[in-house]
This record gives C-alpha cells, sequence and structure tokens, in this order.
C-alpha cells in the first residue's frame, strides 16, 4: 500500500451537507477532547508532530501557532482556501467532501490559540466550495460548535466566508489580508508578519486548508505517533494532485517519503498510450520542471532543495515526451505575467520581458544574448521581488536551465539555423 | 431596488466590498458594475469612487463593462493544455463565431480565459457562470454551447 488515507477517509462515506454524517464518523470528536486540554499542551502535540504547512511554503505549524499564541488582544484565524496555483485541487476537494473536517482544524487552532474570530477565504471561482462551506458553518452554528460558549464552555468563535475575485496573488498571505479587508490584493513588505500584524492590523494565523485538515489527526494519535508517519524530512501524509499526461489522474494521499515515481507509476497508472516521459512539474506553475531521471526522489521538502525549489502544495504534472519545453514555460510565463499585482518593479516588468524572451524560443528566434538575458533576469527577479510570487515564478526557468541545458542550446542552433534561411 | 437589498445585507464596514461586489455581478444579466452602482457603494459605505473602481479592475472576476449573460471561460494553463487533444478554445470560437475577450452580438455570450479552476483531473475543463464542464469532448463541448444557445439554462 502506497497510500495512507486519513485527511480523505470520509471522502465519499458521508453527505458532506450533513453534520450528522460528520458527527458520526467521529467528527468533532478530537474538538471536544481539545476542550478539556489548555493551550500549551495542544500546541505541544503541534510540535511534537512536527508537521509543516501544506500551502507551499512549508514552515513549521507550531512556531507560527505558539508565536501567534502569545500575541493578545483581537486576533484573528484566516484560512488559505485561495487555491489557484495550477494543477492543484486538493483544498477543493477537502472543502468538497469533508467540510466539517477544515471547520474542525479552524476550532482547534482557534481554541489553542485564544483567538475569536475566523475567516475562510476561498477563491470566486470555486462556487460549489463556497456553497458548501456556507451551508456547513450555518450548520455548525446551529449545532453549537461555532458563536458563543461553544458547547457550554467559555469559549466562543465566529466564523465567516470571504470571497476572492479572481486573483492567484491572493494565495499570498498579505494580498489576502488586503483582500479580505476590501481592497486590491497587493502585498505588504514584511516584516511584521501577519502573526503580528495582519488582517485589520490584529496578529492573524493564516494557515492553508489541508494544514487545518491535519490538526484533529494529529491530535487524534498525538504529536508522537503523527511524527513516525513520513520521511525524515517531513511528517505526516500530503495529498498530491496528480494531472496531466497519466492514465489516472486524481487526488491521492500519501505519507512523505514516497517518491515521485511510485505516485506516477502506480498511483497514476503510469504515461498515457505507452508514451514516454518528457518533463514532470512539481508543485504547480511555480514549481520545477524536472527530467524522468530524477523521478526517484522523495516527496518532501528537504530533498527538492537542490533546485531552490520546494514540494508546493503538492502538484504534480505530467508531460509525455511530445510536449515541448518552450511551449510550456509560455504557458507559465503568460500566467505569472498576467497575475502579477504590479506592486513591486522587478515582478510587475520583469514577467512582461522573460515572457518576450520565451516566445522567441517558442518561435526558433532565439540567440545567445536572448538566453543570456532569460538566465540573468530569471535570477534577478527570484532574488528580489516583494513576495512569494516573483520569489517562485521564475522556478521552472532556472531548473529548466539547469536540467534541460541541451534543450537551450539546441533552440539557439536551431533559431540560427532558421535565420540562415 | 436588487442593490439596495444587497447593501443591507452586510454590516457597513468598507471590508465587505469585494462580497457586495461579487453579490452585484451574480445579480445582474449582464455581469457589470456600472458607474451608478459604483456611486451608491461608495456612498453606502463612505469610501472614495476611485477605491471601489480600484478593486473593481483589480480583480478579473469583476468588470466595469457590460458582459454577456454566459461567461465561458476557457482554462488557459498547462494542465488542460496537456489533456486538450482537440482544442477546447477554436470549438468554442467556432460555436458561437467570436473571438476571446468578445461577447457574442446578442449579448448572450462572453468567452473569457481563466486561470487554472482547479478541474486538472478532470482535464480539460471550462466554466460557465458558476458551473464547470470537464472531461471534455469535442461533441461534448458542441452540445453544452448549443443547450446554452437552445435556451435550456436560461
Amino acid at each position: 500500500m502506497i497510500e495512507q488515507i486519513e485527511l480523505t477517509k470520509r471522502f465519499n462515506k458521508i453527505d458532506p451537507q450533513s453534520i450528522n454524517d460528520f458527527l458520526e464518523f467521529d467528527g468533532y470528536k478530537v474538538f471536544k477532547k481539545v476542550l478539556t486540554m489548555n493551550s500549551n499542551e495542544i500546541i505541544n502535540e503541534i510540535a511534537l508532530s512536527k508537521i509543516t504547512g501544506r500551502g507551499g511554503a512549508g514552515f513549521p505549524v507550531s512556531i507560527k501557532m505558539s508565536s501567534f499564541a502569545n500575541e493578545t488582544g483581537v486576533k484573528y484565524i484566516v484560512c488559505n482556501a485561495d487555491e489557484g496555483e495550477p494543477g492543484n485541487f486538493k483544498d477543493r476537494y477537502l472543502m468538497e467532501k469533508d467540510p466539517h473536517q477544515v471547520i474542525e482544524g479552524i476550532l482547534i487552532s482557534a481554541y489553542s490559540t485564544g483567538a475569536s474570530k475566523g475567516f475562510i477565504y476561498i477563491r470566486g471561482e470555486y462556487s460549489k466550495s463556497i456553497d458548501i462551506i456556507r451551508h456547513s458553518i450555518k450548520e455548525a452554528y446551529k449545532n453549537n460548535y461555532l458563536g458563543d460558549n461553544i458547547l457550554g464552555s467559555n469559549f466562543s468563535f465566529e466564523l465567516e466566508i470571504r470571497r476572492g475575485a479572481g486573483a492567484y496573488i491572493c494565495g499570498e498571505e498579505f494580498a489576502l489580508i488586503e483582500s479580505i479587508e476590501g481592497k486590491p490584493g497587493r502585498t505588504r513588505v514584511k516584516p511584521p508578519f501577519p502573526t503580528q500584524q495582519g488582517v485589520f492590523n490584529k496578529p492573524t494565523l493564516i494557515n492553508n486548508v489541508e494544514t487545518f485538515c491535519n490538526l484533529p489527526f494529529i491530535l487524534r494519535i498525538g504529536g508522537n505517533e503523527y511524527s513516525k508517519i513520513g520521511s525524515e524530512y517531513a511528517t505526516g501524509t500530503k495529498l498530491i494532485s496528480l494531472t496531466g499526461n497519466v492514465n489516472n489522474k486524481g487526488l491521492y494521499e500519501v505519507p512523505y517519503g514516497r517518491t515521485i515515481r511510485e505516485v506516477i507509476e502506480i498511483l497514476g497508472g503510469g504515461v498515457k498510450d505507452n508514451k514516454e516521459i518528457g518533463m514532470v512539474q512539481l508543485g504547480g506553475a511555480c514549481g520545477a520542471i524536472i527530467p524522468e531521471s530524477l523521478l526517484d526522489m522523495d516527496i518532501d521538502n528537504e530533498k527538492f532543495a537542490i533546485f531552490d525549489s520546494k514540494m508546493g502544495a503538492g502538484a504534480i504534472i505530467v508531460m509525455d515526451e511530445s510536449f515541448d519545453l518552450f511551449d510550456i514555460l509560455l504557458k507559465n510565463m503568460e500566467f505569472f505575467q498576467h497575475e502579477t499585482c504590479g506592486k513591486c518593479m522587478p515582478c510587475r516588468e520583469g514577467h512582461i520581458q522573460v515572457l518576450n524572451l520565451i516566445k522567441k524560443f517558442v518561435r526558433y528566434s532565439a540567440t545567445k544574448d536572448d538566453y543570456l538575458s532569460l538566465e540573468s533576469l530569471a535570477n534577478v527577479i527570484h532574488e528580489t521581488t516583494l513576495c512569494g510570487l516573483g520569489q517562485t515564478s521564475m522556478t521552472s526557468i532556472l531548473s529548466t536551465i539547469k536540467f534541460f541545458q541541451e534543450e537551450y542550446q539546441q533552440r539557439i542552433r536551431e533559431s540560427l539555423f532558421k535565420e540562415g534561411y | 431596488m436588487f442593490l439596495q437589498k444587497i447593501l443591507e445585507s452586510y454590516p457597513i464596514s468598507e471590508d465587505y466590498l469585494l462580497e457586495i461586489l461579487l453579490d452585484i455581478d451574480k445579480q445582474k444579466e449582464n455581469h457589470y458594475i456600472s458607474k451608478e452602482e459604483i456611486t451608491l457603494i461608495s456612498n453606502h459605505l463612505g469610501i472614495k469612487e476611485s477605491h471601489v473602481c480600484s478593486v473593481v479592475s483589480f480583480y478579473t472576476l469583476l468588470s466595469t463593462n457590460p458582459r454577456g449573460k454566459y461567461i465561458i471561460q476557457i482554462c488557459k494553463d498547462v494542465p488542460c493544455y496537456l489533456n486538450d487533444d482537440f482544442n477546447v478554445l477554436k470549438t468554442v470560437e467556432n460555436e458561437l463565431n467570436i473571438r476571446v475577450n468578445d461577447t457574442t452580438r446578442n449579448q448572450k455570450f462572453t468567452l473569457e480565459y481563466t486561470a487554472c479552476i482547479g478541474c486538472c483531473d478532470e482535464a480539460p475543463a471550462i466554466r460557465i457562470n458558476n458551473i464547470t464542464y470537464t472531461n471534455l469532448t469535442k461533441d461534448k463541448v458542441v452540445n453544452i454551447i448549443s443547450d446554452y444557445k437552445e435556451g435550456k439554462h436560461d
């Protein structure tokens, strides 16, 4: 068994619109247990679990939580459900198939850190997720899992939905915060970090949907047990969005430490039409593109560091041999050029120039100078932009410069040849 | 009238601006925010009109220009591209006789690109207003569009 079903255990077994189904399937049971524990005990379990954030950046969850718990006054919890990274759909599944699990995770975070209000920020395109979560929040209020004096305790918590309106950048934490405040989603300069000054300048704990969904699991089996799942670098299970030219596209839950090849071959059933793998992009448009020879690498953030990248939110996009590298890069760069918020210069202007250079490669009119410009520009954007968008948008270019150097050189040679005619 | 109803459904606080705008967009047959509405919203929330405009223009789901009753969004990202062996965009363009970013003469359809809509496991996919259509084939696309043309979703 290569999968380990934990976060997805209720998928297709319960009616997501029914809180009773959820309750019958051990729902809110962990939250009830948590209500008898104190803040330190809960955060300590989460620290023992060694869980890292599942949204892409991979920051240790307990560190964020304990620094947030130390803040006083009005505090907010935000669930980042602005899943816009191409190739990812895990958060949509988590919300649409087991919405109360998300709410339970948020409740555990709120209770353990002393927050009294929360937002679930869902991208506007996810109409179905919005409807389902909205219904679940209503049901949770009705059954006193939200609201005042939850289940007779001293703990009160309000939760509401905020919708995005089609801006990828709003998945970035400060852009998301601006958007919740009713502004264009443009990031802020850090520090201060959201845990110090976030929504309405109050301390704010932002986590990804999948991160919240892990909390009931951690507190059910205990941090120690949880830390035994996975690899020496990353603990727990990871939801993988497997797409592209594989036979069985879909969402899979595997413990960290499985290899990319195992996921593609065993779960994905290999490449369609018996073709060979040409490239694999990891994490989404902001992730590295690697050749077939690197697929035996584990799924965890440490290993991915070799190409200055991270596992991201867990997308694996498989491309067969018939696809052209530069067509794929063009799609990636068109995406980022459209989605940059325009606040900082290297990102706003840089993506336009990178796109122009990639177009030259697509049209077989690229020179050696174009290649050198592309390489230096990609490094500048990567190193000088304000937020995660520009810091990661060049990963596909920088990784292919490393792993597909010959394709660049060949395209430059072919361009010369074409020019000659 | 409907605008007043939407405004009253939220607390008078500027952070609800985006929610209000999305509700208006959904209710209006031609999916846009008019100049008059921008003025009314800014008065109601006590914020500048320019702020409302900056929000409308920042977010791609919102528009200040009238659009079709049905907004057809074609995903243009890699996972759909890899599974698109018949050219979804061309097929829709041919069926509607318009190009991307155009609206049909009868104001019924607007064709747009969208960033990934998270249906990559059932790619290729498109979204028409709030409904996603997945695992598309050429025939399926033609049928979907003709259903809308015939008014089966009106």
